[in-house]
């Protein structure tokens, strides 16, 4: 599988009032043509940032860029003007937002935001691009789209808008898109159908997908590979299998055991991750997880660990991946 | 005010209680209605007008928020409200607070019916019934210090006359949600939103309530930080005996914190039976399908589990469907469903289901 995404030591931050926020610290990874990757972590890891970083969205100022590269399909993102940035998203690289109440233009009409992409990008007549969208409705599960065309997306359910982001997105055929809590808005019922909306056709139309999300369960279901970030940084990564079955980072396996899970006995109790998510304007030196941390010895208050191999294709920022092993060997 | 008093003068200083840890005592020997459960709901309904023009309102049609719902809820019982947005779990909730007023129905608490109390007799009652909302960041009034926003409640219903007394139990309350003293000095925005769904749990503790409305407590915060919170209350009504009614859409958590449990579609109840059996033996087409809905953390299961999703979409509850409300995404609908309202009727010892065509055909 070639890859269509190589995002290398990329460093985003925010100047504020309280000091420079480290939103994204140095995270690098790879995303193959047609596979679903996930990144999962809490709020304020640094998720959504990475994602609007390789979109090119990061307001400057107060954000910036610092280092790093973000290579799609042969060109360094970072290096293109507005203008060639501009050709590009929409095009080739396309989001999906969370808020399907807030990402559609409520002044205008579905018609002539969907229409508008493939009328830019694809130089479609006005005819061309109304009967495309058409077709493009009855593709993410929308009927009677001709009516649904002159409607405004306050006429629309939330499921609706979110189907009508897809839809977008997909407009012109994009090689990679990246939907950002796509359903975390959205209802139980509704989420799984969007979803598997999302699922069937980025496999037909070969669609690279970046998942970010916060829930392991959404990622335990539509993910190939799964990146879990934390304070800025990568800690793990590897295939969803791996990382499930055999958590090789303190941060996964706590996360793994503070959801409760339908499919199992209920426990007694949960057993959550101690303390708070550090302050991204006064990290230290040593490892972000360090003071939340089961496995901590002196080694982590002092030099901040990076990705390295604990098994094939699966990686742990951690000094101490063997004891988490251990700890694993046995029970589970 | 005078009533206030003498209702105080009544009832002791409620703090005292809490303190000798004698808590468990307390609650066996409180009020009226002993034998009976601590909170009846029946037939409860509430309808919002929808109107229409600006000079001349004119009514023009109602939203069934809450059909004609009836349930109960035990002393010490963790009562689950499950359902999807809008289907008037939330306001059923705020009903029984009486922070809305109910169309029709009532709600007795303790055998005494709330329902027909007026704002100031119902005053003493809401020392008793206390509520933790969704949102951290705006149920905190962002102008006031966590102590203030902990203390207000003491001070409405004068339960500890002594300025010190207060800061004491301030710091006690703090110490019983897991947080430091200290922070009684801070303002809700210099907090993290666990900390501050913290104090809005110590805020709802302040007064000694027998029973707390959760509504959505733990929905808006991360994983890690949710379980904490979810043990928090766990401990709390094990030291307390403090009765839950927990409302949230998320079943995981339902099932992990709650003994019975009652499925909400479009204002109306569907199912309600015992956690176990409701996650065991699902009886209920909408039931079923919410369950199959729910992504499990492991990819070896997900990939082997056969999963369709919902037909269709939530209607709008000012336009509900006829008959059973759930029929135009029912998988097992008939001609019949449409024209009549199926009841919530006992198909098994305390497994209650609203669904004929499930009471026709038994699901073995």
């Amino acid at each position: 599988m070639a890859i269509l995404l190589e995002v290398t030591d990329l460093h985003t931050h925010f100047s504020t009032p309280f000091g420079t926020v480290k939103a994204v610290n140095g995270i690098t990874y790879t995303v193959n043509e047609g596979e679903t990757v996930a990144i999962v972590g809490e709020s304020g890891c640094g998720k959504s940032v990475g994602a609007l970083s390789i979109m090119g969205l990061i307001a400057d100022p107060p954000g910036k860029i610092e280092n790093g590269h973000i290579r799609f399909m042969g060109e360094d993102l970072l290096t293109l003007t507005d203008e060639q940035l501009r050709r590009l998203r929409g095009r080739r690289l396309a989001m999906i937002f969370q808020e399907p109440m807030t990402s559609l233009n409520p002044l205008l009409t579905i018609g002539r935001q969907l229409c508008e992409s493939l009328q830019t990008h694809l130089g479609y007549t006005r005819t061309e691009a109304v009967n495309r969208a058409a077709e493009l409705l009855a593709m993410v599960g929308i009927a009677d789209g001709g009516r649904r065309l002159k409607q405004y997306p306050h006429h629309l359910s939330g499921g609706m808008r979110q189907r009508i982001m897809i839809a977008l997105a997909l407009a012109c055929e994009p090689k990679l898109i990246i939907a950002d809590e796509p359903t975390t808005a959205l209802d139980v019922t509704i989420q799984a159908q969007i979803l598997e909306l999302m699922k069937a056709l980025t496999r037909r139309l070969n669609v690279a997908l970046i998942l970010i999300t916060h829930n392991l369960g959404v990622v335990a279901r539509y993910a190939d590979r799964v990146n879990v970030m934390y304070a800025g940084k990568i800690v793990e990564t590897g295939t969803a299998r791996q990382v499930y079955a055999l958590p090789s980072h303190p941060y996964t396996l706590g996360l793994m055991r503070s959801v409760p899970r339908v499919d199992q006995a209920r426990l007694q109790r949960l057993i959550p991750i101690p303390g708070q998510p550090p302050d991204l304007t006064r990290l230290g030196r040593g490892c972000s997880y360090g003071p939340r941390c089961d496995f901590k010895t002196d080694r982590c208050d002092d030099e901040s660990p990076s990705l390295v191999e604990t098994a094939a294709g699966q990686c742990s920022a951690c000094w101490n991946t063997k004891a988490v092993a251990d700890s694993l060997g046995g029970g589970s | 005010m005078q009533r206030l008093l003498e209702y105080e003068s009544g009832c002791g200083l409620a703090g005292g209680w809490f303190m000798n840890g004698d808590t468990a005592a307390m609650v066996k020997k409180a009020g009226p209605g002993e034998d009976g459960p601590l909170l009846e709901v029946r037939g409860l309904k509430k309808y919002f007008p929808v109107t229409e023009g600006i000079i001349r309102r004119r009514i023009i049609s109602q939203v069934k928020a809450v059909d004609g719902i009836s349930f109960t809820i035990e002393t010490g019982e963790t009562m689950g409200l499950v359902g999807e947005s809008g289907c008037g779990k939330t306001t059923t909730g705020l009903c029984i607070l009486k922070l809305e007023t109910p169309t029709a129905g009532t709600v007795l608490f303790r055998g005494e019916d709330l329902s027909t109390l007026n704002t100031r007799q119902m005053v003493p009652w809401r020392r008793k019934l206390q509520v933790i909302f969704q949102d951290p960041f705006s149920s905190l009034n962002p102008r006031m210090k966590v102590g203030r926003i902990i203390v207000d409640p003491i001070r409405v219903h004068r339960l500890i006359p002594d300025n010190h007394k207060q800061e004491a139990r301030v710091a006690e309350l703090l110490g019983l949600c897991g947080l430091s003293p200290g922070m009684a000095d801070r303002y809700p925005h210099e907090m993290s939103g666990g900390q501050r769904q913290r104090v809005g749990i110590a805020r709802a503790l302040a007064t000694n309530p027998e029973f707390i409305v959760c509504d959505e407590a733990v929905s808006a915060l991360d994983v890690s930080i949710q379980a904490q919170i979810i043990n928090l209350l766990e401990d709390l009504r094990d030291q307390l005996g403090i009765t839950y009614l927990f409302i949230s859409h998320d079943l995981s958590v339902v099932r992990h914190l709650c003994q019975r449990v009652a499925v909400m579609y479009l204002g109306r109840i569907v199912e309600m039976t015992t956690t176990e059996k409701l996650f065991k033996d699902p009886l209920h087409p909408y039931t079923r399908i919410l369950l199959a809905a729910i992504p499990i953390p492991d990819p070896d299961i997900e990939a082997q589990r056969d999963f369709t999703p919902a037909q269709g979409e939530i209607p709008s509850p000012m336009a509900a469907p006829s008959g059973c409300v759930f029929h135009p995404r029912c998988p097992l609908a008939v001609a019949g469903c449409s024209r009549e309202r199926p009841p919530l009727r006992e198909l098994r010892p305390g497994h209650h289901v609203a669904c004929t065509q499930v009471e026709l055909n038994p699901i073995s």
